[in-house]
């Protein structure tokens, strides 16, 4: 089978993953389906042959669903309320999503073929990467060579986030300044 | 060994041996970024769940005792600003920053690529310490109530 065919199994795998996360009562159920939906994401680089990125992303769903699990397992908010105007929003939201979908049939026309980018970018880097770099892993040298200065934005990115949740985290009123120690 | 806290004995023998293995897959997905698929990011990420898993298995009063956080705490900033440390280097040897001022060595081979192996490491240290120190957080963290006056 092409790999178009496994791609849009798993797109509608992972379609029906974010409806069901949307649509169930039970928090930890909701959960459960975001999981199944990033998992289908790794399976979808694995399959465009991007190993690097799929084990990114399998990691770090991991790590978001053990996180989300262990931060609402125990909340009130367990049970999740049934809105009132459910059925207007739906439609609407239907109707937006086709309307936008007749706009862009135009943009659909023009994108190239599957596996045939406009870009020659690529072409430079496969063919030049291991003499100029030294690296067998063209992804590694391209994140941390060529665009080594990319890399620096997001390790500082990664920092701010820490650092906000650090911030956040750490706030304690002030009557409880007796146990500050265990922070 | 306090056995009231954390999961089942069964659980704890078995992290006691598995999170090694774990750990050192991290350190080989880090020291093999240049040669094979994953790099600083993944293997971090494997070694941050790791210690996610101890914290899982033992609770977090283990750990804060187990690893000196205030270290790991600032290992994390640190390997940021060894980061750019690499990328001034760069500049001040080769011309321009983050430049590859290091040997390429040969291709294929485990040291090779000059910076890009020091960068994997630098990163895998940080992404494994930001991480870590969020789910320690999280799990230390109690919400507090207010207006409770």
């Amino acid at each position: 089978m092409p790999v178009e065919t496994w791609l849009i199994f798993i797109l509608s795998f992972m379609l029906i993953g974010s409806i069901a996360a949307l649509e169930i009562k039970d928090l930890l159920s909701a959960i459960i389906a975001v999981g199944v939906v990033g998992l289908g994401v790794s399976m979808a680089f694995l399959l465009l042959q991007a190993p690097d990125l799929a084990i990114v992303q399998f990691l770090f769903e991991i790590f978001s669903v053990v996180i989300m699990v262990r931060a609402f397992i125990k909340r009130e908010y367990h049970q999740q309320s049934v809105r009132k105007d459910r059925i207007r929003k739906t439609i609407l939201s239907i109707a937006a999503l086709v309307a936008i979908f007749i706009f862009s049939i135009n943009v659909f026309k023009a994108l190239p073929p599957f596996g045939k980018p406009l870009m020659t970018t690529a072409q430079y880097y496969l063919d030049n990467c291991a003499r100029e770099t030294g690296a067998a892993n063209i992804v590694s040298s391209i994140v941390l060579d060529y665009r080594g200065y990319d890399t620096l934005g997001e390790v500082t990115v990664l920092f701010g986030a820490i650092l906000g949740a650090l911030t956040i985290l750490r706030l304690k009123p002030g009557k409880q300044s007796n146990e500050e120690e265990e922070r | 060994m306090n056995q009231e806290r954390g999961l089942t004995l069964i659980a704890k023998t078995v992290t006691r041996i598995s999170v090694w293995l774990i750990i050192l897959y991290g350190i080989y997905i880090i020291l093999h970024g240049h040669l094979s698929p994953g790099g600083g990011f993944a293997g971090g990420v494997v070694i941050a769940l790791a210690f996610l898993n101890v914290m899982l298995t033992f609770g977090h009063e283990t750990v804060t005792r187990w690893l000196n956080i205030d270290f790991l705490h600032d290992l994390e900033p640190a390997s940021g600003a060894m980061y750019l440390a690499v990328g001034i280097l760069g500049i001040a040897i080769s011309g321009s920053f983050l430049a590859n001022f290091l040997s390429k060595g040969t291709l294929f081979n485990l040291v090779s690529s000059g910076n890009i192996l020091v960068l994997n490491i630098i990163i895998g240290i940080k992404v494994a310490m930001g991480l870590f120190t969020v789910v320690w957080t999280l799990a230390v963290f109690r919400l507090y109530e207010g207006g409770e006056e």
